[in-house]
C-alpha cells in the first residue's frame, strides 16, 4: 500500500463518518470563516429552523466584500458613502453576529480585513486544520498546510448549525515546481503560469498539492498567492506541506498555540507532509526557471501569456475566444505590452499583503504614475495598513500619485464604491478577469504587483523587468 | 424542498464555454440579503441594453425561451465564485437543470442543495443538443438518464445521496442532524 498525502492525512483525521456509496463523508470543520455577502441567507435559515450556532468559538466573522475603502468612523458616515444595499448588508451582519453570539471583526476593528488575509495573520489558520468559508478563495489557507475550501450558503448554514460538512472526497493532484525563480518573476506569475498550463478546468474535482524545490523555498505570503488561485484552475483547494517557514510565520501570532502547546503542535504538524510514497491521482512538473512575468489578455485566468508575448490566435474553434478578445478590445498577433492602461488596482486576497505592497513600492519609489492612470492601492487588512504606514509605504505611493485606502475587497469585485468604469482597461493584482468582474464593461488584465506598478508608471502594460536592474 | 422525479422541457442553448458565476449573476447583485428575486438579473450584462430594455436577439429574451426549464451550456459551466446566488438566479428565472460536458465543483454542490440539477453528458450528446436548440428532452432523476426526442437515452452521473434527497424532497441538513451523537463524540475525542 502506498503512503498518504498531506490531503489524505487531514481528511482522515477529520472524518466523523466515512463516505459510503450512498452517503457522503461527514467532515468536521476546525475553523469557519464568515463574511457579510454569503451569510445572511444562512442566518435566516438558522432562525427559520430555530437553530443555534454550534461552535461560535470555531467561527471567525469579519466584513470585507461590501465595505467601503474610504475611512468611516460611524454608521452615519457609512450610510453616506455606501450604496444602500451594501449598507444594509453590513448592518445585517452586525445584527446576525450579535444575535448568534459571534465575535465580529467589524468596521473600525484593528483586526478587520479580507477574510483570507486576516485568518493567517491572526494565527487562526494552522497546519492540519479543516477550514471553510462561503468564498471560493478559501483555498488561500492551504498555504499553511490546512485543508481549506470554499462552500455555498446552504453549506454555511450546515456548518453554522453542526460544525460539519457533507463531502465527497476529491482526487489529488501533485504539481511539482522545479527549477528556480528568475528576477522579476513572482508567485503570481507562477500561479498564472500553472493555470495557463492546466486550463481553468484542469483542476476540477481535485485537491492540489504544490511540491518540489521552488515550493520549499517560497515564503508563506507567496504560497498564499499561489493557493489563492487554485480555484481559478478549477481545483477546490491548493496546499503546501508545512515546514520551518510555516512554523516561523505562525510563531507568536495571537491565536497560535503558546508554550508547551506550541511544542506539541509542531510535533503534530511535522507528521503532516505527504509520505515519500504517497499516491496522487495526477502529477505534473513545471519548470519555473523558464517562467516569465505573466499577464492575462482575455476574460478568464487561463487566457494568459508572458507580458512580453503576443496575443495568440485561438487554436480551437471556440466562439468564446473571439468574444473575449472583442470584449477586451485586443487583437490576435499584437503584443500585449504597450496596451494603454486606465486603472491600476493593487490589492485583493491574492496580492494585498505587506510583501506585495513592498514590491509595488520598490517600483513606484521616486517615480510618477502616468497621467490619467488611476492607481488604487488597497491593503488586505487593517494590520497590514498599519504596518505599511510604519514602514512609510503610503508616502511613496502618494508621492507617485496613487491612492491609499482602507482594507477591503474593493475593486476586486466592485461591490461598494470602487469599480473600473465601463470600457476602461485595468491592470489588477486580483484573481478574476471575468467580464464585468471589476465593474460593468470593465476590462481586466491580471498580473503581479510588480507588473501592475510598472504599468502604472508607463501608462501601458509593461514588463516589470525593464524597471529592475 | 419539493421532490423532483423528472423534468421535461424544451431547451435553451447558450453555446459559450466557461460561463462563469460573474456572468450568471454579477457581484453587484450580491448585496441582497434574501434569496428571492435574482432571476431578473440572470446573465444581466448579456441580456439588457443600457436603458434596461431587453436585447432582442439574446436567447433568453426570445419568446420560445420563456417557459424553458433546461439550459444547455458550453463546456465548463459555473466556474468562478462560490456564490449560491448563481443557482438561485437560475431557479428564480424558471430553470431547473443545466446540461454541459463539465460543470464546476462548487456550483454543482450548490445546485444540488437547491433542487437544481447539474447534468454532465458526453461530447456527442452535447453536440447534438447544441445543434438542436429548443429540442424537447426529459431528465429522469430516478434512473439518472436523459431522453432525447427520438427516444435515445443517455445515463448521467448523479451521486446517490443527492439523488435520494432530490427524489424525496429531503433537506441534506437532516442527515447531519441525525448524526449529532457521532459529531459530539468526535468533539470529545479530538478537541
Ligand atoms: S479580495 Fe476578491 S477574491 Fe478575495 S475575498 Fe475579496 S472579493 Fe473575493
Amino acid at each position: 500500500m502506498s503512503g498518504k498525502s498531506l490531503f489524505d492525512k487531514i481528511w482522515e483525521t477529520h472524518t466523523v463518518l466515512p463516505e459510503s456509496e450512498d452517503t457522503p463523508a461527514i467532515l468536521y470543520i476546525d475553523l469557519h470563516l464568515v463574511h457579510e455577502v454569503t451569510s445572511p441567507q444562512a442566518f435566516d435559515l438558522l432562525r427559520a429552523n430555530q437553530l443555534k450556532v454550534r461552535r461560535p468559538d470555531l467561527t471567525l466573522a469579519t466584513m470585507d466584500h461590501s465595505t467601503p475603502t474610504v475611512p468611516v468612523s460611524s454608521l452615519k458616515e457609512l450610510k453616506i458613502v455606501s450604496e444602500p444595499e451594501a449598507f444594509n448588508q453590513i448592518v445585517q451582519m452586525e445584527k446576525n453576529c450579535e444575535e448568534f453570539g459571534l465575535e465580529l471583526r467589524g468596521l473600525g476593528n484593528p483586526e478587520r480585513g479580507i477574510v483570507h488575509v486576516i485568518a493567517p495573520e491572526l494565527g487562526a489558520t494552522q497546519p492540519g486544520k479543516t477550514i471553510v468559508c462561503g468564498d471560493s478563495h478559501t483555498s488561500t489557507h492551504g498555504a499553511l498546510g490546512a485543508l481549506a475550501f470554499g462552500i455555498g450558503t446552504t453549506e454555511v448554514y450546515h456548518v453554522l448549525a453542526t460544525q460539519c460538512l457533507l463531502q465527497r472526497k476529491p482526487k489529488t493532484f501533485a504539481i511539482n515546481l522545479d527549477g528556480s525563480l528568475q528576477p522579476g518573476v513572482t508567485a503570481k506569475d507562477i500561479i498564472l503560469g500553472i493555470i495557463g498550463e492546466i486550463g481553468i478546468d484542469g483542476g476540477t474535482g481535485y485537491a492540489i498539492e504544490y511540491r518540489g524545490p521552488v515550493a520549499k523555498q517560497l515564503s508563506i505570503e507567496e504560497r498564499m498567492t499561489i493557493c489563492n488561485m487554485a480555484i481559478e484552475g478549477g481545483a477546490r483547494t491548493g496546499m503546501f506541506a508545512p515546514d520551518d517557514i510555516t512554523y516561523e510565520y505562525l510563531n507568536g501570532r495571537p491565536q497560535s498555540p503558546k508554550d508547551q502547546d506550541w511544542d506539541k503542535a509542531i510535533e503534530d504538524w511535522k507528521k503532516l507532509p505527504s509520505d515519500d510514497d504517497a499516491h496522487f491521482d495526477k502529477t505534473i512538473t513545471i519548470d519555473i526557471s523558464k517562467l516569465q512575468p505573466m499577464a492575462t489578455f482575455g476574460t478568464n485566468p487561463g487566457m494568459v501569456i508572458s507580458v512580453d508575448g503576443n496575443i495568440p490566435s485561438s487554436t480551437k474553434s471556440d466562439q468564446g475566444f473571439k468574444k473575449a478578445l472583442d470584449y477586451m478590445k485586443l487583437e490576435s498577433g499584437k503584443p500585449l505590452s504597450g496596451t494603454p492602461v486606465d486603472v491600476v488596482f493593487i490589492g485583493s486576497c491574492t496580492n494585498s499583503r505587506i510583501s506585495d505592497l513592498r514590491a509595488a513600492a520598490q517600483i513606484l519609489n521616486g517615480r510618477q504614475v502616468a497621467k490619467g492612470v488611476r492607481t488604487l492601492i488597497v491593503p488586505g487588512s487593517a494590520q497590514i495598513k498599519q504596518q505599511a504606514e510604519d514602514e512609510g509605504l503610503p508616502e511613496i505611493f502618494k508621492a507617485a500619485g496613487a491612492e491609499w485606502r482602507e482594507a477591503g475587497c474593493s475593486m476586486c469585485l466592485a461591490m461598494n464604491g470602487d469599480f473600473v468604469p465601463e470600457g476602461k482597461l485595468a491592470v489588477s493584482t486580483s484573481n478574476r478577469n471575468f467580464e464585468g468582474r471589476q465593474g460593468k464593461g470593465a476590462r481586466t488584465v491580471l498580473a503581479s504587483p510588480l507588473t501592475a506598478a510598472a504599468s502604472a508608471i508607463n501608462g501601458v502594460v509593461t514588463d516589470p523587468r525593464t524597471f529592475i536592474g | 424542498m419539493e421532490a423532483i422525479k423528472t423534468i421535461t422541457s424544451r431547451t435553451v442553448v447558450l453555446p459559450l464555454d466557461d460561463i462563469d458565476t460573474d456572468q450568471i449573476i454579477p457581484a453587484r447583485f450580491l448585496r441582497t440579503t434574501v434569496r428571492a428575486g435574482l432571476g431578473k438579473n440572470l446573465f444581466t450584462d448579456w441580456r439588457y441594453n443600457e436603458d434596461g430594455s431587453e436585447i432582442e436577439d439574446f436567447v433568453l429574451n426570445k419568446p420560445e425561451s420563456k417557459e424553458a426549464e433546461i439550459l444547455v451550456a458550453g463546456r465548463n459551466f459555473g466556474c468562478g465564485s462560490s456564490r449560491e446566488h448563481a443557482p438561485w438566479a437560475l431557479l428564480d428565472q424558471g430553470f431547473r437543470a443545466v446540461i454541459s460536458t463539465e460543470i464546476a465543483d462548487i456550483f454543482r454542490n450548490n445546485s444540488l442543495k437547491n433542487g437544481f440539477i447539474p447534468v454532465v453528458i458526453t461530447e456527442q450528446t452535447h453536440q447534438w443538443l447544441l445543434a438542436n436548440p429548443g429540442a424537447e428532452i426529459s431528465l429522469d432523476i430516478e434512473h439518472k438518464y436523459l431522453v432525447l426526442p427520438d427516444g435515445r437515452k443517455e445515463e448521467f452521473p448523479l451521486e446517490n445521496f443527492s439523488r435520494y434527497c432530490l427524489l424525496n424532497g429531503i433537506d441534506q441538513l437532516g442527515f447531519l442532524m441525525d448524526n449529532d451523537s457521532a459529531i459530539s463524540s468526535y468533539e470529545d475525542r479530538m478537541l
